[in-house]
Formats: C-alpha cells, structure tokens, sequence
C-alpha cells in the first residue's frame, strides 16, 4: 500500500457579490398568475362551464341537459325567492345535529378504546362491522324504529359519522409518540387529562381528517335519505326539492339544486376545513 | 471536589432489578444496582447499548417499577412520574408541537400545579433567558433547528425546579459541534443554579466532561462494574485524558461482549 500522491492545498478568496450573474431574479409576471391555485382553478372551471353551455345548446333538449345559463337563472331565481335558502337550511340543521351527535358519540368510544383493552376490541369489532355497511341501507329499518320524522334522518346521520370519525381518532391517539406520552405524565397528567391536553392535541391531524370524511359521508347521506322519503315534519330539505323539480320536469330546478349541493360542499371543504387547517395543524407545523 | 459524606442522599437507589416484556421474551435489563446522588450532584449513567441505562432513568423517573430493591428521592419511594423529576429525552419531538417556546414551559408549569398566570410567564421567560433563546420565545418548536429544541426542553425542565434533572442521552441526536456547544451551556447553567441532573450517555469523553460521578454499567443484565470521581473541570486535559483511557480499557475489557454491542 502506497501513500497518497501529494497535492498542492487550494484556499480561494470569497467572490464579491457582483461576479455572479443571476443571485435572485423575479419570476415573470405569467409564471407568478401561473403559480397562484385559485387562479389555475378558476381557469379550469370556467373551461368546464363553456363546455356545458356548448354541448347544451348543440343537444338542444333542455328536459334532459338544461344550458348553463338556464341552471344559473333557475338556481338565482330560486335563491332569490328564499326556497333553496330555506331548503338548504333545513337540510343543514339536521346534518348538524347528526354530525355533532356521532363526533360526541365517537369521542366517548375511542376514550373508552385508548383507556381499556376490552374498548379497543369493542371499538375495532364494531368498525369493522359497520363501517361498510352504508348508512342509507339503514334508513328502511330506521323508519320502522323512529318513524316518518327527524329522528330516523339522525340516526343514519350517526351511523356514517360515528365510525370514520372513531376510527380516524383512535389510529391518531395510538400514533401519539411514546416520548408526548412520557412528557404529559412527567407533569401529573393521567387519563382524562392526558387525553384532553396531550392526545388530542398531538392526534389533531388524524382527527381532522376523520372530520371532513364523516362531513363528507354525512352530507350524502342526507341528501340521499331526503330524496327516499323526502318530506320530515312539513319541511323538505334540498334532497326533497331536487326531488319535487324532477316530479314537475323542472329540470333546471333539479340542476340549480344539485348546483346548492356542490356549492355547500366546496365552501365547507374550502373554507371552514381550510381556516381550521390553517390555524392549526399547519401552522404547528405538523402539516406541509 | 467538596466533601460531601455527611449529607443524606437526594437520591437513592437499592439494590434494583428492571425487567421488562417484549413481544416474546422477559428481558432482565438491570441486575441489583446501587448508587447514590448527592444534592447538586451532576451523576453520569455510562455504559453501552445494553446496560439499561436508561430502562434505569426511567425507573427514577417513575415510569416503570423495579421488580426487587427501592428508588427512594428524598426518603420517599418514586411510584409514580411527577414534576419533582423533569425528563429530558433525546428525541427532538418531546417539545409541544401545538405551543411556542413559551407556551411549552408555561404549560408545565400550570399543568403541574407549580405557578399559574403571571408567575409562571416569568418563570418562563427567566429559564428562556437562561438558554438564549429570548428571541424565539414565539416561535413554533417545528421551526426550531435539533439543538435549539433541546435547549428548549432544557429550559422547560429546568424551570420546574425539580429535585432532579433526568437527562436521557440529550445531546445524542446532535452534530458534533451543536453537541460541544451544548455541553459547555449546561456547565455553565449548572455554575449557575447548582441543580442536581442524573444524567445517561454512551460517551465516554461526554460522561468525563459532564459528570463529576461516573457510574459504570455492563451489559446484559446492567450490573454496577464501577462508580468512579470525574476529573476537575479545569484539570490537565491529560487527566481526563488519561480517565477516559482507564474508562474505555474497563468497558471493553471482555472482548467478546464488545461485538453484541457495537
């Protein structure tokens, strides 16, 4: 074994800043616009909307695709009058007495899941079980236990809130690191006050998520159950007016509702989703 | 070094044997271990992957119970953990992430019952102070590089004002120069506030430099193999030199058990 060939050493002098050629540039005006999602997105839609109106007027045949401007004046006329609020608000108090029920419900279950051994299997028997079943499977017997009214919309509310949300939760606590666990003990925090100062906190992301899929499951399933039964105590929800404007050919009507639907679902998911995200788990960095 | 024979022990542990459960085995980790820290002592567990050093800082720490002997702080036996002996760990993750700097200490601070309000936010800032990062007091702890979250955890743990530090391999997960930097901030704290710290490494020049009282663990179960007086801190570096040798010559002594340990 030889030794190594011996070199002369370097040791250069730092450059001064103007010897380089481009140390920070701004971008174009096109590639910053380009940059900016709502933006891309909005392009998008608008491309769709034209398409739409295209394809309509070319079909000519407004009972089976009314143009898009026929659904737009449909859907301002409605809101306008005050039924689609009306209907729309109908439907939201329900959902949201179903899905706070079942989140209240899945929090009790997974504390009893992460606390004893027998709740853990109480809890993964019982998703496993239910998870698959969809919730408006439920509603023929629902209506036979709870009757024509609120009630049976609620309960099959809970069933596909409560075990998304449950299992979301409970596959966030266990991913709670060992050392957090340590930590909160380490000031005196045991069972529910661990869970409530450190689990919860430290699971937020897995529970967020849990919470926009049960959102998501919930808000199908009402509209699906309003359309099979349509009318509870008087008042019909968006489900029930999709439901009547078929019944009376109103086929821009039908459009202008399921227009509501999407509309709610994009302003929940974008922006009471997105706020919460942002003041938490991104802003503790525990999300990108 | 002063001479201390007189007091009582802060800290006392008896004759302690660790056993905990994995998937399929029953794993002895120490094997009737004794040792004694003093008040403001600065105590090294040292030894090698292995010697259940700190399956033994946890067991101080209240995490686990030992199946024979006692761990007595204070005359009292540890059952449980509690703010009396603050954790450091070696995971960057041990901060809050969902609290600032300052929020993390206060929040020990009142969720053990130690200072509530005012109080504790100058408690707070007083420790945050004391590790220089004054600056950072509203950052979130994931903007936060490795060595300043253990700074952090330093300073949350010192805060309390426990009766012991336990610091479990803390400056591990560190660059080498962060690690140094660090070692010579805790000297220093500790110049300053003389607190007692039981204190867990693999390293042997880390353990000569930090501890003033080595205790040497070998493995597989950890048994007690020496409990050894550190260098002074402005000592010949030959002298530590010189210990760190004897250290090294007493750990690896059975050739054999050195491979299982690598």
């Amino acid at each position: 074994m030889s030794e190594a060939a011996m070199r002369p050493e370097i040791v250069r002098p730092t450059r001064a800043d103007q010897d380089f050629g481009v140390v920070e540039k701004q971008l174009t005006p096109f590639e910053r616009l380009y940059n900016l999602a709502w933006l891309r997105k909005s392009a998008l839609l608008v491309v769709l909307a034209l398409a739409w109106e295209l394809y309509a007027r070319q079909l000519d045949n407004p009972l089976l695709v009314p143009t898009f401007g026929d659904t737009v004046s449909a859907w301002w006329g409605a809101v306008a009058s005050g039924v689609l609020p009306a209907r729309a608000w109908v439907s939201l108090q329900v959902l949201a007495i179903g899905f706070v029920a079942g989140v209240l419900l899945a929090g009790a279950l997974t504390v009893l899941a992460i606390t004893t051994r027998i709740g853990t299997d109480f809890l993964e028997t019982m998703t496993a079980m239910f998870n698959p079943l969809p919730a408006i499977a439920l509603l023929p017997l629902a209506l036979i236990w709870f009757g024509l009214g609120i009630g049976s919309v609620v309960f099959v509310l809970i069933h596909s809130v409560l075990w998304a949300v449950a299992l979301n939760t409970h596959a966030g606590f266990r991913g709670v690191s060992q050392t957090l666990r340590m930590v909160g003990r380490n000031y005196g925090l045991s069972g529910l006050r661990l869970v409530i100062r450190i689990l919860i906190p430290a699971a937020f992301p897995s529970i967020l998520a849990g919470l926009k899929i049960g959102w998501a499951f919930a808000w199908r399933t009402l509209i699906a159950a309003e359309l099979v039964f349509g009318v509870s105590s008087g008042k019909g929800g968006l489900g029930w007016y999709i439901f009547e404007a078929k019944n009376q050919l109103e086929i821009p009507d039908v459009f202008a509702g399921l227009l509501t639907i999407i509309l709610i679902g994009l302003v929940v998911e974008n922006v009471v989703f997105r706020t919460i995200e942002a003041r938490t788990i991104r802003r503790w960095g525990m999300q990108q | 070094m002063p001479d201390r024979q007189g007091s009582a022990p802060l800290l006392d542990v008896r004759g302690v044997t660790l056993q905990y459960k994995t998937r399929d085995h029953l794993v002895t980790a120490t094997y009737r271990v004794d040792f004694s820290v003093l008040r403001s002592d600065r105590f090294v567990l040292l030894g090698p992957s292995g010697c259940g050093k700190s399956t033994l800082l946890k067991a101080v720490g209240g995490y686990m119970s030992p199946v024979e002997g006692e761990i007595m702080l204070k005359g009292s036996r540890i059952t449980r953990p509690g703010p009396d002996r603050m954790m450091v760990f070696q995971e960057f993750d041990q901060l809050l992430p969902w609290k600032t700097v300052r929020q993390n200490v206060v929040f020990a601070l009142e969720t053990s019952g130690r200072l509530r309000g005012r109080a504790a936010e100058e408690k707070a800032m007083q420790y945050i102070d004391k590790v220089h990062l004054t600056r950072f007091a509203d950052a979130y702890p994931h903007t936060l590089s490795g060595g300043m979250k253990q700074r952090v955890a330093i300073a949350r743990g010192m805060a309390m004002e426990p009766d012991i530090l336990l610091m479990d391999e803390p400056f591990a997960a560190l660059d080498a120069l962060t690690r140094q930097r660090m070692q010579d901030e805790l000297l220093a704290l500790w110049d300053e506030t003389r607190f007692t710290v039981l204190f867990v490494t693999h390293s042997i020049a880390e353990a000569v430099k930090i501890g003033n009282r080595i205790l040497l663990l070998s493995p597989h179960p950890g048994q007690v193999k020496a409990e050894l007086n550190s260098v002074a801190r402005d000592a010949d570096p030959r002298a530590a030199a010189a210990l760190e040798a004897r250290i090294h010559d007493m750990l690896f002594l059975d050739r054999v058990e050195e491979d299982a340990d690598v």
